[in-house]
């Protein structure tokens, strides 16, 4: 990915919401480049500003100060040509579940004002590209939760956007739905589309993104390539396995203050993989009276740079999504 | 760069206007399949028509005494009832659409941004003009019998278009405004109401007084006035309108006012309303 031209540039993003006696503030001063032809990933909990800085960039929503453009368009005073250079697929589906696959797409087409014959041809491959072509002809009441993500990104690409705005394109799937995502989306930015993603997956900007930024009550904690961020966490992280929950979170208190995370039976901490410092750590877990079942020593996830960086566990958010 | 060789697709006013007409066809297209495709409130609207005429014929029709055919006087009021139950389903289509993510799609595209809006208001049109039509025919097998030349019928026909525009018009700025689909649901029960307290189905002059005054001066009355004096004939006691002529310019002014107002306070609303 060699650096080339700034097409998307945020600097000082602010918004609150609420009062002006009681303001929630969404973004404190966001700073942000996207480089044409990059996937940057916008990575954070629920809450902490990514859906808001989507909408500030999109043109939906105008913020309290700041400035962004977006290939040179200023998204407060040229939000039509900004319009013209993007496309939005945000969290909720923006496709219609009483029409066709089909239909959805011709009508994104016609929105895009493409000439007939153009535009038939460009649904069908679109259709082809996201595995929908045998669906098609189907409402979308018949099409299960990965097909209608894939028709929803489909319906977004009609008019070939310079940067394309994606928020949180998987959440809710299940692991081989979310698989499919990933292809598909991989092939968008293959074709040299600019890719903005926000996700809570720590995963899923491993998988697709060049560059990470992760964000917490609303502002960039950091940002770097994924192997950068793991860098700065550490070498490796040791995962321990118990024979119940309860042993685990015994384990983890007993760990707390050297960051564990706890999942269900699974304990997983940063170390530097030396003898010393794992033999220690399992001493103080004996002593907490909990026996692991199992242990191996890993490289480090996106999810130990979030903790590391917020002091927060990433996943407990993940419990949020509904709302 | 410079915006001309960046943005093709916008270079002209004329290019513009043209995009713009195709955006609300487009639009028009989406909101008629998603009126056509709810079998629920489709079956509704053919139901309620037939519902409503049958209750006022057989059912009111034989106590009230309007020195007329019963059915042949209360046809223009359930063709305006019936309108506004059609009209009412708008708000909620387009609420629905106001919270929906079909809404973020269209606002962050490069399209007339109130194309969605005027896209229910025609659908909504064209599905009650069917409703009317759905109307006549039951109305003539249950005892309407019309006095009209084909001219009286076009006119009939352009002030009952106008009022479902009007009225659709205002189910639209109530789908903009509210913050639920539910809410918007509240306003077909106030549509439903309103010819109530008309000429629609009793004359005013056998209401009381504080009564009459509200009946005989809001827009429901002229318009119902001017559809019975051109499809009925003037003349009657039920029909007191004396000039056809002045009562069909108020109904028009009254259709024209409410267009206008509602149309431009929809449209600023949903600007307004973001994020």
């Amino acid at each position: 990915m060699p650096p080339s031209e700034p097409i998307v540039v945020a600097s000082g993003l602010r918004k609150s919401y609420g009062t002006s006696r009681r303001p929630v503030t969404v973004l404190d001063g966001i700073d942000l480049i996207l480089h044409r032809g990059e996937v940057l990933a916008l990575l954070g909990p629920n809450g902490a500003g990514k859906t808001t800085t989507v909408r500030i960039l999109s043109t939906l929503l105008r913020p309290d100060a700041g400035t962004a453009t977006i290939a040179g368009h200023d998204v407060l005073t040229a939000p039509r040509r900004v319009r013209e250079v993007i496309s939005l697929t945000g969290q909720y589906a923006a496709v219609d579940e009483k029409l066709t696959g089909r239909e959805n797409l011709a009508l994104m087409a016609r929105l895009a004002h493409l000439p007939r014959p153009a535009a038939r041809a460009r649904v069908d491959d679109l259709l082809e590209a996201f595995d929908l072509t045998d669906a098609a002809d189907r409402r979308l009441t018949t099409y299960s939760g990965g097909m209608r993500r894939r028709l929803d990104l489909a319906a977004g690409l009609l008019r070939r956007p310079q940067v394309l705005f994606l928020d949180e394109p998987t959440t809710g799937l299940d692991p081989r739905s979310r698989q499919g995502m990933w292809e598909v989306i991989n092939e968008v930015v293959a074709q040299g589309t600019s890719l903005f993603l926000t996700t809570q997956y720590l995963e899923e900007a491993d998988q697709l993104a060049h560059r990470v930024a992760v964000i917490d009550d609303g502002r960039v904690v950091a940002e770097g390539t994924p192997t950068e961020l793991k860098r700065r966490v550490g070498e490796a992280g040791v995962e321990l396995t118990f024979g119940s929950a309860a042993l685990a979170a015994a384990a983890a208190a007993a760990l707390a203050e050297n960051a564990a995370v706890q999942e269900d039976r699974l304990v997983r901490m940063p170390t530097d993989g030396s003898v010393a410092h794992v033999k220690s750590l399992l001493a103080r877990i004996e002593a907490a009276g909990a026996e692991p079942e199992h242990w191996e020593v890993r490289a480090p996830s996106l999810d130990d740079v979030f903790l590391t960086l917020t002091g927060r566990v990433a996943r407990a958010a993940e419990k949020e999504v509904a709302a | 760069m410079t915006t001309a060789t960046a943005n093709p697709t916008a270079s002209t006013r004329a290019q513009r206007i043209q995009h713009a007409g195709s955006d609300v066809l487009a639009m028009t297209g989406r909101a008629v399949r998603l009126v056509i495709r709810d079998p629920d409130s489709m079956l509704i609207s053919l139901v309620l028509p037939i519902t409503i005429m049958v209750m006022f014929v057989y059912v009111l029709g034989g106590a009230i005494d309007v020195g007329m055919d019963y059915a042949t006087y209360a046809t223009p009021g359930v063709i305006l009832l019936c309108a506004g139950y059609g009209a009412s389903n708008t708000a909620i289509a387009v609420a629905e659409d106001m919270i929906g993510g079909a809404m973020d799609r269209f606002r962050s595209m490069p399209i007339l941004g109130p194309a969605v809006l005027a896209g229910h208001v025609i659908a909504s049109v064209a599905k009650n003009l069917v409703t009317t039509a759905l109307v006549l025919v039951v109305a003539t097998l249950l005892g309407f019998e019309p006095d009209a030349s084909l001219l009286e019928w076009l006119g009939a026909i352009g002030v009952i278009a106008l009022y479902i525009l009007a009225i659709t018009c205002i189910a639209t700025y109530v789908g903009v405004i509210v913050r639920t689909p539910a809410a918007a649901g509240g306003f077909g029960f106030f549509m439903l109401f309103l010819p109530y307290i008309s000429s629609a189905f009793a004359p005013p002059e056998t209401m009381p007084a504080w009564l009459r005054g509200v009946a005989e001066h809001q827009p429901v009355t002229p318009i119902i006035e001017t559809i019975r004096g051109l499809l009925v004939g003037l003349g009657s006691d039920a029909a007191p309108a004396t000039d056809l002529g002045s009562t069909a310019l108020l109904a028009i002014a009254w259709c024209a006012a409410l267009m206008v107002v509602f149309l431009t306070a929809a449209s600023r609303a949903f600007s307004r309303r973001r994020g």
